[in-house]
């Protein structure tokens, strides 16, 4: 049989698609890869409690918000537009809507401060699509700067207003940066970490550390015997919108 | 025939295009010695033999990236044996090799290579004691 | 590829459309390479409204192209004999569509190198991963569909009989395309205007109203640029679906605004609030989604009464009216207003900046390009037989 010139570039192209397509398939076969799910760190899972009654008697205070964010190089960005946050004071009423009448107290600009809720089941980590933000056993949701790819899907996916996205380059806006921890670029997600890097080091988070009433409690949700548990046994707490099924890891005493 | 002059024109064209680099190299008059880096002192060895940290530096830097950041692997040990904290500013820069521009951006110029862009997110020790405004500044080009 | 030749013969105007396109092209990537040194802030976009036009173009153009299931649906499984010389015009349509689709996402991403971690972590746990791979499986199908058909039409022989699979399988998938985008945006917490079962017919619906209403459009500028013609019972059919998909489409809107605002649950009423009446003074989409409803009923009226449609210059008003109305309603306020209110209770009002057009102006004109040099191809073939 003689090969046309056409022929030639059909089966060229042929074979070029066949090679896609495997590759295709072996890449969502090794989907599974071990590389996000298996971490060494142990059954853990951690959580915070924030005892609203002392941040009330605080009035305007924001240490944590400011210990965090010059911990972890979080820019600040006059545009509101273009804001990166990552711990944060909000109105009581934006913070739990729908959850009290007009007449209380929360009703007249009481403020909450709000970070990542480390949910133990993620929309933001369900919905991204090179897992560029994952859940670690210990329950820490972490963000991979190297990896995401900036499509904002997670932020359009989290129901708690936790992500932001570096819309401009932000080192513009940082003053002197912690030379211990990494800035970010333009184009990436980034959100709290629950200062992992702290608690590798066996420290307890910036904020908890900051906060000069002990208004904030980290600990082991796992362990019965954890303050955070002890805490949490013996006064009211709610967490953020809970019956959209996220499961906060963040837990306000009110 | 009378093609010729188009043809000999479209040669020495293609010749010129194809060297263009080498011309460049020549006005620019750069040098074929390599930049000379300077080992630190107080360390006779780094985490990998010199061979493979010139040719594959990025592949450990990558594998350590990856290790840190997604599989809370904070720790190296290195063939002999020595344990080293994971972290391309405090480890290969603060302990030995100085800064970004000492150190990376010397080779990677002499090679013409871009430099990947680490830099857009981690910092360099500044290059010169007390200058944290490098830091600030420092970032991709 | 034996066929490309043909693009490069036309009539002064065909080049002098050709290069109004490249220019536009040239503007878009221009402000592109702005928006690459300067990061994604040089749009309207904001850490409330974290999606823009970008994306609801995309969403828009999703439904132009599976519509192609239109016509192909009809000839191949139906045997409507008029749509015979039309169903590469939708198969083409397609082509040019989940082009520019995948164009809309690219230039959304604030990484745009890091693209292909998409194919190298595969998370099929992500919509978006699907969705990556059910546009790209159609743009495959329709690409070898257009091009055997038209190359077995140049030799004057039948096409060979494997296409017809393939030609079945794309009507299933034309529908997938479409029904996995809606996924993106329906299981999401957090965000009620989204979180609608009816979001994909109502995407299936809105998308086979806009695309043959699109393709009327094109095949009356082809009879009057080009020796083509469709046929005045294939438009007449074209018409009579668009008049379908269109009240269909109205149907679940009302649907929609009933759900949420009998039930009066103030954050489902609420986006719908912002989107016809704004909040807090915030009412940057009212005019726009007002627009669309008359646009929308007043194709409604024209599509349904049948002296009116068959009316070509009626008809092809109504065409344009639901094309404007789906396209404002889809491609802006429907992917706008489901970050408003936002998680935390803010009304952040968004709209697009000078670059953020040109961008999308460009896309469009890759489109357009595309469409034209195909239409170009196609009709030279025909007009050689």
């Amino acid at each position: 049989m003689k090969l046309t010139r056409k022929d030639f570039l059909r089966v060229l192209a042929g074979s070029a698609v066949a090679v896609g397509a495997g590759t295709l398939v072996h890449a969502v076969g090794s989907a599974n890869d071990k590389e996000s799910a298996g971490s060494t760190v142990g059954k853990k899972r951690w959580g915070m409690a924030v005892d609203l009654r002392k941040c009330r008697e605080e009035k305007g205070c924001d240490l944590c918000s400011r210990a965090c964010h010059r911990t972890h190089n979080v820019p600040q960005i006059p545009d509101r537009a273009h804001e990166v946050k990552w711990l944060w004071n909000e109105r009581h009423d934006k913070v739990f809507p729908f959850q009290q009448n007009d007449y209380t107290r929360q009703a007249l600009g009481e403020t909450v401060p709000i970070l990542c809720n480390h949910c133990t089941n993620p929309a933001c980590v369900r919905v991204c699509p090179t897992q560029a933000t994952w859940k670690r056993t210990d329950g820490v949701v972490m963000m991979d700067y190297h990896r995401c790819i900036g499509c904002r899907y997670c932020m359009a996916a989290c129901p708690y207003g936790s992500r932001s996205f570096n819309y401009v380059d932000p080192r513009p806006y940082l003053g002197t940066p912690n030379p211990d921890f990494p800035t970010r670029t333009t184009g990436v997600v980034e959100k709290c970490n629950f200062c992992e890097e702290r608690l590798a080091d066996g420290k307890q988070p910036a904020c908890v550390e900051a906060c000069p009433r002990n208004a904030m409690v980290f600990g082991d949700l796992n362990d019965g015997n954890s303050p955070i548990r002890q805490l949490l046994s013996g006064r009211y707490a709610v967490q953020r919108q809970p019956e959209l099924g996220c499961g906060p890891s963040i837990f306000y005493l009110v | 025939m009378g093609d010729r002059p188009l043809i000999y024109a479209g040669l020495f064209l293609f010749v010129a295009l194809v060297t263009l680099p080498v011309w460049q190299g020549i006005a620019a008059q750069s040098s074929t010695v390599g930049p000379e880096l300077k080992a630190p002192a107080h360390k006779k060895q780094c985490v990998a033999p010199r061979a493979y940290m010139r040719e594959a530096h990025m592949e450990l830097l990558m594998a350590w990236r990856d290790g840190k950041v997604r599989k809370h692997e904070r720790h190296y040990t290195a063939a002999d044996g020595t344990v080293y904290n994971v972290s391309l500013t405090g480890t290969c820069l603060t302990q030995c090799h100085g800064s970004k521009e000492k150190f990376c951006d010397r080779c990677h110029e002499y090679a013409g290579v871009s430099a990947p862009n680490c830099w857009g997110c981690h910092t360099s020790p500044p290059a010169e004691p007390g200058g944290v405004a490098a830091v600030a500044a420092g970032g991709m080009r | 590829m034996i066929m490309l030749d043909k693009a490069f013969t036309g009539s002064g105007r065909y080049w002098g459309w050709i290069a109004f396109l490249l220019v536009l092209i040239a503007v878009g990537f221009a402000c592109y390479l702005r928006q690459l040194e300067y990061g994604l802030g040089i749009t309207g976009l904001s850490r409330d409204v974290s999606w823009g036009i970008y994306i609801a173009q995309f969403t828009f153009f999703v439904g132009v192209a599976a519509s192609a299931v239109m016509v192909v649906l009809p000839y191949y499984l139906h045997n409507v004999q008029q749509f015979a010389r039309i169903t590469i015009l939708g198969e083409l349509l397609a082509v040019a569509a989940v082009t520019m689709c995948m164009l809309f996402i690219f230039v959304d991403m604030g990484q745009p190198a890091r693209v292909l971690n998409v194919l190298l972590y595969p998370t099929p746990h992500s919509m978006m991963f699907w969705d990556m791979v059910s546009l790209s499986g159609y743009l495959v199908l329709n690409l070898v569909i257009a091009y055997v058909m038209l190359a077995a039409e140049q030799k004057g022989v039948p096409a060979p009989h494997w296409i017809k699979p393939v030609i079945i399988l794309s009507i299933p998938w034309a529908v997938s395309i479409h029904t996995v985008t809606a996924f993106l945006y329906n299981g999401l917490p957090g965000r009620p205007l989204w979180f609608t079962a009816i979001l994909a017919p109502r995407f299936l619906a809105s998308a086979f109203a806009s695309g043959p209403a699109l393709l009327i459009l094109l095949c009356l500028a082809l009879r009057r640029l080009t020796t083509f013609d469709a046929g005045h019972e294939a438009i007449r059919r074209l018409g009579v679906i668009v008049a379908y998909a269109m009240t269909v489409n109205v149907f679940f809107l009302f649907l929609e605004l009933f759900t949420a605002l009998y039930s009066g649950m103030p954050d489902h009423a609420e986006p719908f609030a912002y989107l016809f009446f704004g909040i807090d003074g915030k009412n940057g989409l009212v005019p726009v989604m007002w627009l669309s409803v008359v646009l929308a009923l007043a194709a409604l009226l024209a599509l349904l009464v049948p002296r009116f449609r068959r009316n070509e210059r009626v008809l092809a008003l109504a065409s344009l009216a639901v094309f404007v109305s789906l396209w404002l309603e889809k491609g802006m306020g429907l992917i706008v207003a489901g970050f408003v209110p936002s998680p935390l209770r803010t009304v952040t009002s968004y709209a697009p900046t000078a670059p953020e057009w040109g961008i999308v102006g460009g896309v469009w004109a890759v489109g357009a390009l595309m469409l034209t040099l195909f239409y170009k191809i196609t009709v030279s073939v025909r007009e050689a037989d």
